[in-house]
């Protein structure tokens, strides 16, 4: 029965069925190609970008939800992605020092106590920031399934509360914009202070190496996670495209329109909007917690206010209000960032001087924000529109 | 030319050869003898060369300490021979070389190659060791400046063989000014090295309500106290205050005092460092710490066992503790002394602190007159604080008043705004680059910014901005495309380097009032100029026939333009103006920190956030916004003075839930103008 | 999309085929924050391999350089280092200037046995078997500053000002430690931190100034880094502090920053380096006319660029000595190899992969360059420093122990990879 009903859907939305193939084609190709199980024609390194760039897309749906589908323009997303990370990086940092402690102390003179075990894992982690003692968030740090569970309660909650207050009180508009870059804001700050107890500016490092998982490549490691990503993404592509088909995506689509009329129907705006939020909120932090261990190190840098401007350009080239456009973007502008910054890109020499793209990439990508916006307000996914066949809609 | 090497290598060897040869004067002999402590001159070891040239007495020695000082002297590699330099003539084929003078006779000593002489580099502290040296000699000469110059000596290092001269200084002294500062100096000398103590005394009452920091520098180090313990109070001390462990806490001026809600301080004396202080004393057996205990465990390990117990078992605090009382029963280790032993030794001994001056007369007008001084002083750093808010709410002002009227009047998300406060700092920058006269290139640098980003923001209107009118969000997006291209392409410019922009010399220095309350002119400038553009704006907006024109484009177009208002005329011109007073901004900001590529982004957010708090289309709102924010940040710090992040942070977190409750800033417009 | 990343696929496949030369990666930023700094390391870096290559290359073949850009960001620190060993094949790295990124590549360097450079001074507390750490250990710089501080000056108050991040944190921590085995008082150690680029100096400024009021000598000991510096010495000069009553000294002021600001009222307050561009020897001499040659008039030369120059020269040396780019090979040739630095004495690379370099004590002329008063011999750098309890014990040594955090009471290695 419950069979029917989804395999109904899927073909209500052939766009969910093209994704999947797409994405399942790559994953194949990725694998085939890759180190870890494949003939290594792919480096190790490029397949890490793969599957970050995977984790950008699943964060740049939940950008999409909140913004191109419920009317929000969060500008403080990419804040509850990097608390994702750092929650999961608490327990890989945590975990894998307490092995290291545990390995060298069977030279001690004495068998560690409990309270010098912990001792050790903190000079250990915060010598670098100049503390030794273990902070009191980092309670749970030892428990793998609790610290996963942080991974949505923590962001989840800080949505909540933030969402709750600022909705109820109707801020909306560009106020919210700014509001949430104020937020955003307040989080990278309090976490640059060595005193938050994270490790200030030095964030979390060493996160690819996966506690009790030394003697495997990172080849292999790499692999699995982006084999994860993708199903994550897959699983984040079906719930987005179903919520959006639903009555609630009918009702925040109404609310992106016409705020004031849904609410004149009777329907409590603004629980919609929380519940939107709070939801994207969790995508971002899950997306989070696949990424960090992936680029090895979270700090707070990753949370300032600019990352989430740019998720938002990505999702604008994308084309908003396709669970597809945002993908596209993030894939897209991701991927050729990381070409253009890595140097691989030609230089062109003129007559005058060379442009190096390292020094160019940026004024490019910035004017191109531009004429998208003015020419394409629909971005990329507005060209994909145009093809019958593929519109889904 | 090669005649000329070969004079220059004949000079310098006859120098050489015949230099030693020469009998050697008195003075030259003081200074060859101590010639390895001249060159390479330290602090601790230059007292007795200094003594004993400031003893020699002649001019020549008051000479040479004067060109020491001043980093005048050299010395012949080979020989060691102190000379002086007249000049450092450069050949026709850029060979420097040195003409050398006596450094007794003042005679020339002819040319020899500059790479054959070093200069003589005392650091610091021996160059104020030496200036110390000169003060007998400088306070009795006939040079003003020079008697002006020993007082500053006098002032950071005053010697008790200092107070003679100095007396005497101040009877022939004519210059009033001078003999002011001299008698000052002298009542610090008398405080630091009077034998007499009805004269400190007296020296001490006559300085009460001076708020200068060299005045609470002489008389604090008069309250240092030393924390002592006993069985029983002493009678004959000085007593300064009694502590009670983990109760009392101690005052600036050696007393002691309860804990208060108000101010965080600990209290003096921990348990723990009671008892250490007992235990240092001899008035309690040591108490064994856990680190203690475990080297006396590790030490006594015999085959993987301490007494008898298996080292694997020793895995928590109370089977140590359980060996270890194993290893005093055997007699090998000293007992553990238990918590409730450690609390019944503290609670039967007192402690006590002891002032180092003896004479409580000196110690108690001390702490009168420090008491009165600090109340002042108390009030002044809160006048100091609210001078800072001031100061940073005009910089956020200054950076937000663009802002105030592209986002402000015309609901334009500007994020490149920034960038203009960026490319305003550059053209300063720029300017001085072509006008190296500091004031001339600033006022020329004032409008120059003003039209540079005047004409940026009309073509940024014209060819962006315009059709996004009917979509904010967007903007928000276009802005930030433009934003990062600009930051990008001054990079690629100006490089990554930070730019100097230098203030005329009119606005260095301080407006001081006294050693607390004080703020640099550049400060206040940047306030003026905050002021200035606030009334120019509300002129412009209220007076004006184009700020009418704005404000009745910006709340009906239709309307506006059926009045016969071209609104995007209005338009152009509104973005433009905004943008200019932004390039403006820039130059003031450049002036106070610094010009870089990221200087825009590192105001936007602030600026964003002034002018929502205050309330947006209202210029007294962004004021109001600016100011509450500065006075908050600051107020924020002085409670956690170590910490400017944490300020920022509970700033803005403060201003996020303040939204929440007043959502149209502290100024919201009423009526139609307030819905969107 | 496929076509994106397959496009990609093909191009990294390519370039991962494409081995030739000798390969020098460089790893500075070339945009961010950090550029300002960086920037010009790489310049250093093509003008050495420029010359090297000028006389003939090494091995017989040519040196290529690779430059990436991780863009100030530090996790792209760790996927450019990837990058560089895994795609192209770097044979070794000169890169990084934040202690953040040094961490945040390391795991890399050592999962891939690469061979990093690190030029930049820092606060110690590692010692990583594929890092050759040529910039100051804290006993290299801060220590010999603190001690100038309390023996030639004078000074009985500290205050410790930093920037809010790694090296401050870690090195003031040593300096707390350091300047209470001296006798300071707790009570008279000040310390404050601030964020990067923090530009409202005037109540932190005050704060020190009033310090002064129990009569004690205060000193500054700055850690503040980059851009904040500029700020903070405006505020100095406007408050009319000299540096014969608070003397401030940096260790991350240059030549370099303070090309950015006028000095004239800066005059006196000190800088410690290991090389200042004013120290006097040929050596020197010809390195700056040829860094003015390549990169114009008004650049200036700093101490992380002699690391730069000593580090790569002593690469080559140990590339020639061992025939090869291997880097097992390369690291044993290191050990022992001597390098006259610009200052004039010899540098030696230490079995802990630290140099033994002068400290310079200099004072800020006018023209923006310094006045070296200060000169020490060689001193050895120390990974592990010996003020702190837990750092005490440790020793570091690649050649004989092989290990690089050694405890010298267990007598054992307490572990081969860093801490990250």
């Amino acid at each position: 029965m419950e069979r029917t009903i989804f395999t109904k859907f899927l073909f209500r939305n052939p766009s969910i069925l093209i994704f999947l193939g797409v994405l399942s084609v790559v994953c194949i190709a990725v694998t085939i190609l890759g180190e870890g199980f494949g003939i290594g024609i792919i480096s190790t390194s490029f397949i890490k970008t793969l599957g970050k760039t995977l984790c950008l897309c699943m964060i740049a749906i939940a950008m999409d939800l909140v913004w191109g589908f419920c009317g929000i323009l969060s500008l403080g997303h990419f804040a509850f992605f990097g608390l994702g990370g750092y929650m999961i990086g608490m327990w890989l940092m945590f975990a894998r020092t307490k092995m290291i402690v545990m390995q060298a102390s069977v030279n001690a003179a004495l068998p560690l106590t409990p309270a010098e075990i912990s001792d050790a894992v903190g000079i250990q982690i915060f010598g670098v920031v100049g503390g030794s003692d273990i902070p009191v968030i980092w309670s749970f740090a030892d428990m793998f399934w609790a610290q996963i569970a942080l991974v949505v309660l923590v962001p989840g909650l800080v949505a909540f509360v933030f969402g709750w207050l600022a909705f109820r009180s109707r801020v909306n508009g560009v106020y919210l914009s700014i509001l949430t870059q104020a937020m955003t804001l307040a989080l990278s700050l309090y976490l640059f202070q060595n005193d938050s107890g994270l490790r200030g500016n030095n964030g979390l490092s060493g996160l690819q190496n996966i506690p009790g998982l030394d003697d495997v490549p990172q080849s292999l490691l790499s692999i699995s996670f982006f084999l994860a990503s993708a199903f994550a993404l897959a699983v984040v592509y079906i719930i987005a495209t179903a919520v959006t088909k639903s009555k609630l995506g009918n009702i925040i689509e109404g609310i992106r329109d016409n705020e004031a009329r849904v609410r004149f129907l009777g329907y409590n705006v603004e629980s919609y909007k929380l519940f939107i939020f709070v939801m994207t909120a969790i995508i971002a932090a899950v997306a989070g917690a696949l990424y960090y261990p992936q680029a090895g190190i979270i700090n707070p840098a990753e949370l300032a206010p600019i990352a989430s401007i740019y998720l938002a350009v990505w999702v604008a080239i994308g084309g908003r209000g396709r669970v597809y456009g945002a993908v596209i973007g993030a894939a897209f502008v991701s991927l050729l960032s990381s070409y253009f910054t890595g140097g691989q890109a030609p230089d062109i020499p003129l007559g005058f001087g060379t442009i190096r793209w390292t020094e160019w990439w940026l004024v490019l990508l910035g004017f191109s924000f531009v004429l998208v916006t003015l020419y394409a307000p629909k971005g990329i996914g507005g060209l994909v529109d145009r093809l019958p066949r593929l519109g889904g809609r | 030319m090669i005649r000329f090497f070969v004079r220059l290598f004949l000079l310098s060897l006859s120098i050489a050869i015949a230099l030693p040869a020469m009998a050697q004067s008195d003075f030259e002999e003081v200074l060859s003898r101590n010639s390895k402590l001249i060159q390479k001159s330290s602090s601790k070891t230059v007292g007795p060369v200094l003594e004993e040239l400031q003893n020699f007495g002649s001019n020549a020695a008051e000479n040479f300490l004067y060109n020491w000082k001043d980093k005048a002297l050299y010395f012949i590699k080979d020989t060691g021979q102190f000379v002086y330099v007249a000049s450092f003539p450069v050949s026709a084929d850029g060979k420097k070389s040195a003409v050398l003078r006596h450094v007794e006779t003042g005679e020339a000593l002819g040319e020899v190659l500059a790479s054959t002489i070093k200069q003589v580099k005392p650091n610091s502290g021996v160059r104020a060791k030496i200036a110390a040296a000169m003060v007998p000699f400088q306070l009795a000469s006939d040079d003003a400046e020079l008697r002006a110059a020993s007082l500053a000596a006098l002032s950071r290092d005053f010697q008790s063989s200092h107070l003679l001269p100095l007396k005497k200084a101040i009877e022939v002294e004519t210059l009033p000014d001078l003999k002011e500062q001299m008698k000052r100096a002298y009542i610090f000398g008398v405080i630091g090295y009077g034998r007499d103590n009805a004269e400190i005394e007296t020296a001490i009452y006559s300085l009460e309500g001076d708020l200068s920091l060299d005045v609470r520098a002489a008389l604090n180090p008069l309250l240092v106290s030393q924390v002592l313990v006993a069985k029983q109070l002493p009678e004959d001390v000085n007593l300064a205050r009694i502590i009670i462990p983990e109760k009392t806490i101690k005052h600036d001026d050696g007393s002691a005092g309860r804990q208060s809600l108000m101010m965080s301080s600990e209290y003096e004396l921990s348990l723990a460092a009671s008892y250490d202080l007992m235990a240092a004393a001899g008035l309690a057996p040591p108490f064994i710490t856990p680190d203690m205990r475990n080297k006396i465990l590790i030490a006594a390990t015999v085959d993987g066992r301490i007494a008898g117990i298996p080292v694997a078992s020793l895995a928590s605090e109370e089977s140590r503790n359980q060996a270890y009382q194993a290893l005093v029963d055997n007699g090998t280790a000293p007992p553990m002394v238990g918590e409730a032993e450690r609390q019944k030794a503290v609670a039967s001994a007192v402690f006590y602190a002891v002032y180092d001056n003896p004479s409580a007369e000196v110690t108690g007008a001390a702490r009168t007159v420090l008491k009165s001084i600090n109340v002042r002083v108390g009030i002044y750093k809160f006048l100091d604080l609210v001078l800072d808010g001031l100061s940073l709410a005009s910089i956020y002002f200054l950076a937000a008043i663009g802002l105030a009227i592209t986002f402000g009047v015309m609901r334009v998300i500007n994020m490149a705004h920034g960038e203009f406060i960026m490319m305003g700092a550059y053209t300063g920058y720029v300017i001085q680059l072509f006008i190296p006269n500091y004031t001339l290139s600033i006022i020329v640098a004032l409008p120059a910014a003003f039209i540079i980003t005047f004409l940026a923001g009309v073509v940024m209107e014209r060819l962006v901005i315009r059709h996004l009118y009917k979509r904010p969000l967007e903007t928000l997006l276009a802005t930030f495309g433009i934003s990062i291209a600009l930051q990008q392409i001054a990079k690629n410019i100006f490089g990554t380097q930070a730019r100097p922009l230098t203030s005329p010399a009119w606005l260095d220095g301080a407006f001081v009032v006294n050693d607390i309350l004080s703020i640099s002119n550049i400060r206040i400038a940047i306030f003026c100029l905050g002021l200035l553009f606030l009334g120019l704006l509300v002129f412009v907006m209220k007076r004006t026939r184009f700020g009418l024109d704005t404000r009745a484009v910006t709340q009906n177009p239709a309307m506006a333009a059926s009045m016969g208002i071209n609104p995007d005329r209005i338009n152009m011109l509104t973005f433009g103006f905004g943008s200019g007073i932004a390039g403006i901004a820039g130059v003031a900001i450049g002036l106070f920190s610094k010009v870089t590529s990221e200087l825009g982004s590192d105001y936007i957010v602030q600026s964003f956030m002034t002018v929502v708090v205050g309330g947006v289309g209202n210029i007294w709102g962004t004021l109001a916004g600016a100011a509450m924010i500065g006075s908050l940040q600051k107020g924020i710090e002085w409670f956690n003075p170590s910490n400017t992040l944490a300020a920022q942070t509970y700033m803005i977190i403060f201003i996020i839930l303040f939204i929440q409750f007043r959502p149209r800033g502290i100024i919201a417009l009423k009526g139609r103008a307030a819905e969107e | 999309m496929r076509k994106v990343l397959l496009a990609s696929a093909m191009m990294c496949a390519v370039a991962s085929q494409a081995v030739a030369d000798i390969k020098v990666g460089v790893l500075h930023s070339l945009s961010g924050t950090m550029a300002i700094s960086e920037t010009t390391l790489k310049d250093t870096m093509l003008m050495l391999i420029e010359e090297q290559n000028a006389k003939g290359g090494l091995l017989g073949e040519k040196i290529e350089a690779v430059v990436v850009d991780p863009a100030s960001n530090w996790p792209l620190f760790a996927e450019k280092g990837r990058e560089l060993l895994s795609v192209h094949d770097v044979d070794v790295i000169f890169g990084n200037w934040t202690s953040v990124s040094r961490k945040s590549v390391l795991p890399v360097i050592e999962e891939l046995n690469g061979l990093l450079f690190y030029p930049v001074q820092y606060e110690g507390e590692e010692s990583s078997k594929n890092v050759f750490y040529t910039g100051a250990a804290p006993n290299q710089q801060a220590i010999p500053a603190t001690d100038y501080f309390l023996e030639e000056l004078g000074v009985e108050k500290f205050a410790l000002l930093g920037t809010d991040y790694v090296y401050p944190r870690t090195t003031n921590k040593i300096l707390e430690q350091y300047l209470k085995d001296n006798g300071i008082a707790a009570s008279d150690i000040f310390v404050n931190y601030t964020p990067f680029g923090h530009s409202d100096w005037s109540k932190i400024v005050a704060d020190v100034v009033a310090l002064g009021a129990d009569g004690k000598k205060v000193g500054v000991i700055s850690t503040i880094n980059g851009d904040a510096n500029i700020g903070f010495y405006k505020e100095l000069a406007a408050a009319g502090i000299s540096a014969d009553d608070i003397p401030v000294v940096a260790f991350s002021v240059g030549e370099e920053e303070l090309s950015g600001l006028d000095t004239s009222n800066l005059v006196g307050h000190l800088a410690a380096w290991n090389y200042f561009q004013s120290a006097e020897s040929d050596a020197n001499s010809a390195f700056i006319s040829a860094w003015k040659a390549k990169m114009g008039d008004e650049r200036v030369t700093n101490d992380p660029m002699e690391a730069h120059y000593i580090g790569f020269n002593m690469w080559v040396e140990a590339v020639t000595k061992a025939g090869t780019t291997d880097v097992d090979k390369v690291r044993d040739a290191m050990y022992g190899l001597t390098f006259p630095n610009l200052t004039g004495g010899i540098a030696e690379m230490l079995p802990n992969h630290h140099l033994s370099k002068p400290v310079l004590i200099g004072e800020i002329q006018a023209d923006g360059q310094f006045d070296i008063i200060s000169k020490t011999t060689e001193v050895p750098g120390d990974a592990w420093t010996d003020f702190l309890a837990e750092s005490k014990v440790l020793v570091s040594d690649w050649k004989d122990l092989k290990c690089g955090m050694y405890n010298t009471e267990t007598k054992s290695c307490v572990q081969i990879k860093s801490i990250y």
